[in-house]
């Protein structure tokens, strides 16, 4: 049972990330309304949408650059790096995990700790969506946005129709991860803690899971900036 | 067709004009035989002056010399003229014969130009373009009823330079912004329109403001798509309406039942059938509408997707809740 809380989402993370997710779910209805627009059963109305849409995309793209500066300066940039050589191997152990282990009630092989706050699945598709589809979707959408900096015809298609297809591919696979993702929120110790975790910003994990208790001392290795709050609420 | 009168060469610079009716008739009686020489020769007699920035004028009793400007409104181009419709005509085919005087005499100048349908009117060659309901629909625009006589179809169609615009597909970019340049020559344009109505012209980049991406508008739909009735036998819409009642509801073009359908991509739409999968699929590769033209098989698959998301989140929440109960019963 989880004995110890560590501080995991500090708060520029935890305000970032809730502004995003509200950006997130008013930009995929608005999108939705444009891309199946239908004038008897309006989702939300066409104009409406259009205003909606470009006032959240142009937010979204003010506070992802807040987010990959902050990421850039800040300690939270290790949590995203990928260990190459070994990547496959570790997805192959969570994806069992997934399909077999968690059923019987076995340990996550890799839980969370000081180092450690994203297991393998989370790290990659964290990745793919902070650094590959948004990125895309936010170019894509700017350049929608100023569509004379399109070019019109890209032999024989219309240069708007393949920057729209890019951009609404995009705005779909974010879709499919926010539903993967709210749905993975309710995987950990019991249902409601990780959604806990980004409110409150403290992490419930196992004692012997934590850096601290296997290397006491690489607590002090790590640098003023790398500093990593820990708490123990029963103290 | 009208009466072909012929002339000699005559070299532009050293053209001499007769100052009286009398003289220029004697170089109708040297008119050749040669058709299309002759044609090609009184187009170039008129451009000689008509085709030039300036023309010059002598008396040939006085020897009295003049070089004067020919002003913007009265030249022709012409390489347009040539392009155009109705290109292989010579100018007296439209105008009176009389203008081959200069100074061109007031029986020429108050003689009514043709209208189109006093040579298209019910004529079997041209039944594809409906001629006649064309003009009913005009006689029921803005223009016509609030311009009267003052308009005509030649307002729009430049009796010098109108082309029937291109539709093979890749030249949609090009037929619009041909369509629209037509409307623009004069909404545009402060001194046709000041000249015809003599009251200040608006500004249609502040009226049309509403529309986000107004360039992108104006250059991928034309002003008729918005701002003209459209009639089921006609190809192109001529009923233009007041303002008031243009398009300005988004999903009327942004829906899978697009009026674009009916108007911009008509012929696309009748010539072409959906041959890609796309629902609108005739026109997709040019443009691309949001709302209104949908992949059908990008449809298919995210749905699928979507659901297939859904059904293994379903089963894994499901199967975690047994296990889980199971493992509390122990
Ligand atoms: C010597 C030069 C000259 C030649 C040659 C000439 N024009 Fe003109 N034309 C003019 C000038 C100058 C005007 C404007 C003054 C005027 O209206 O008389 C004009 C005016 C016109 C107009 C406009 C009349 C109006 O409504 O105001 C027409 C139409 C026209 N010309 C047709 C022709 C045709 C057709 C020919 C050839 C058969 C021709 N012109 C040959 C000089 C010329
Ligand atoms: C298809 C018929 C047609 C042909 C061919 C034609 N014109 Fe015209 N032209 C007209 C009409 C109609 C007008 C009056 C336009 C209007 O009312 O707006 C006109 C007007 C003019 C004008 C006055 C300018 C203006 O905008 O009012 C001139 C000058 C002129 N034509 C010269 C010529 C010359 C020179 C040629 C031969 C190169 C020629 N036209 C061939 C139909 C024709
Ligand atoms: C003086 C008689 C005359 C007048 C006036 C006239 N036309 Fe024509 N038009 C013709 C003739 C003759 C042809 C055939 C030309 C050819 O095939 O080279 C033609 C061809 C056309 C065509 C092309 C048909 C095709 O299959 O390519 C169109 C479109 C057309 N005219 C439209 C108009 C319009 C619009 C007007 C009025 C603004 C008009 N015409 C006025 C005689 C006229
Ligand atoms: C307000 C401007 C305007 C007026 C007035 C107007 N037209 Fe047009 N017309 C157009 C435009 C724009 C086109 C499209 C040109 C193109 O893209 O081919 C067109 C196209 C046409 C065509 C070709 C349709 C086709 O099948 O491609 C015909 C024929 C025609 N007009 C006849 C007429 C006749 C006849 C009148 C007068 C009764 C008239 N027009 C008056 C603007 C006008
Ligand atoms: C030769 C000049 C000319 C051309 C070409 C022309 N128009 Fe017009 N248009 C006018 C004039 C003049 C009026 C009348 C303004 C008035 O009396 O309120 C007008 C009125 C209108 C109106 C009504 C405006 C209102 O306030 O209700 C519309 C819409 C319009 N035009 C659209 C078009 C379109 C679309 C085209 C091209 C197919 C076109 N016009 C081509 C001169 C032109
Ligand atoms: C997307 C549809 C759309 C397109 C495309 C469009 N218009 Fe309009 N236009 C409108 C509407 C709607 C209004 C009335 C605006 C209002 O009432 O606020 C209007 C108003 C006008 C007016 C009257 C107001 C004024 O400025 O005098 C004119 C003239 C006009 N348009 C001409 C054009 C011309 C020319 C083009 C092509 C270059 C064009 N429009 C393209 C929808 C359109
Ligand atoms: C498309 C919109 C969203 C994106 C792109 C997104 C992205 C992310 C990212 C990158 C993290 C890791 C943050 C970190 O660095 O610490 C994260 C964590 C989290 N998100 Fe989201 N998120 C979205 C929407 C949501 C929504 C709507 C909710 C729930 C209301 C939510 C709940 C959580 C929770 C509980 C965590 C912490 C658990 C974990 O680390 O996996 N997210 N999200």
């Amino acid at each position: 049972m989880p004995n110890k809380r560590i501080y995991l989402y500090p708060v520029w993370i935890r305000l970032w990330h809730t502004i995003n997710a509200i950006l997130m779910v008013l930009l995929i209805l608005s999108g939705l309304s444009m891309q199946y627009s239908n004038p008897d059963y309006p989702l939300i109305r066409f104009d409406l949408a259009v205003k909606m849409h470009n006032i959240s995309g142009i937010l979204l793209t003010v506070f992802f650059l807040y987010f990959l500066l902050a990421i850039i300066f800040n300690w939270a940039g290790k949590y995203y790096r990928m260990p190459l050589k070994e990547f496959g191997d570790h997805i192959f152990k969570q994806v069992k995990y997934y399909t077999v282990g968690i059923f019987r009630g076995d340990k996550p092989p890799f839980p969370v700790n000081e180092q450690r706050k994203f297991n393998p699945i989370q790290l990659l598709s964290y990745n793919a969506i902070q650094f590959l589809a948004i990125p895309l979707v936010i170019i894509t959408g700017w350049a929608l946005l100023f569509p004379e900096t399109i070019v019109l015809d890209f032999f024989g298609y219309s240069g708007i129709l393949l920057t729209s297809l890019l951009h609404v591919s995009m705005g779909f696979i974010i879709s499919i991860f926010l539903i993967i993702h709210l749905y993975f929120i309710t995987v950990g110790h019991s249902v409601t803690a990780n959604l806990k975790s980004i409110v409150t910003g403290y992490h419930e994990v196992e004692e012997e899971d934590t850096l601290a208790a296997r290397t006491p001392e690489s607590n002090t290795t790590l640098d003023k900036n790398n500093k990593t709050h820990t708490k123990n609420p029963k103290t | 067709m009208a009466k072909r009168f012929g002339f000699r060469k005559l070299k532009k610079t050293a053209f001499i004009i007769a100052t009286t009716a009398f003289s220029l008739i004697s170089f109708f009686n040297l008119s050749s035989q040669n058709e299309p020489e002759v044609q090609d020769e009184e187009v170039s007699f008129c451009l000689s002056c008509h085709g030039e920035e300036t023309y010059e004028i002598s008396d040939t009793v006085t020897g009295e010399y003049a070089k004067l400007k020919m002003f913007k409104e009265l030249q022709i181009d012409l390489l347009k003229f040539r392009q155009s419709t109705h290109g292989e005509f010579k100018c007296t085919d439209c105008h009176s014969a009389d203008f081959e005087e200069f100074p061109h005499p007031l029986s020429a100048k108050a003689e009514a130009s043709y209208l189109c349908l006093d040579c298209h009117g019910d004529d079997e060659a041209y039944a594809s373009f409906h001629f006649e309901t064309i003009e009913e629909e005009y006689l029921k625009s803005v223009h016509a009823t609030e311009e009267g006589d003052d308009f005509s179809c030649w307002n729009c169609h430049n009796p010098h330079a109108y082309k029937l615009s291109d539709k093979t597909p890749g030249q949609l970019g090009n037929r619009i912004a041909e369509n629209n340049s037509v409307c623009l020559d004069c909404h545009g344009n402060v001194n046709s329109y000041y000249s015809l109505i003599g009251r200040e012209k608006t500004d249609l980049i502040k009226s049309h403001d509403w529309l986000p991406n107004q360039p992108l508008h104006f250059s991928r739909v034309r002003c008729i798509d918005c701002h003209a009735a459209t009639h089921d036998s006609i190809l192109v819409a001529h009923m233009v309406l007041p303002a008031e009642d243009a398009v300005k509801n988004c999903v009327e073009c942004h829906s899978t039942n697009s009026i674009l359908w009916g108007s911009l991509y008509k012929h696309q739409a009748m010539t072409t059938r959906n041959e890609l999968g796309f629902y609108n699929g005739m026109i997709t590769n040019e443009a691309y509408i949001i709302g209104a033209n949908r992949n059908y098989y990008l449809n298919v698959i995210s749905i699928v997707i979507f659901i297939l998301v859904i059904i293994g989140i379903a089963i894994h929440a499901t199967l975690r809740y047994i296990y889980r109960h199971k493992r509390n019963a122990k």
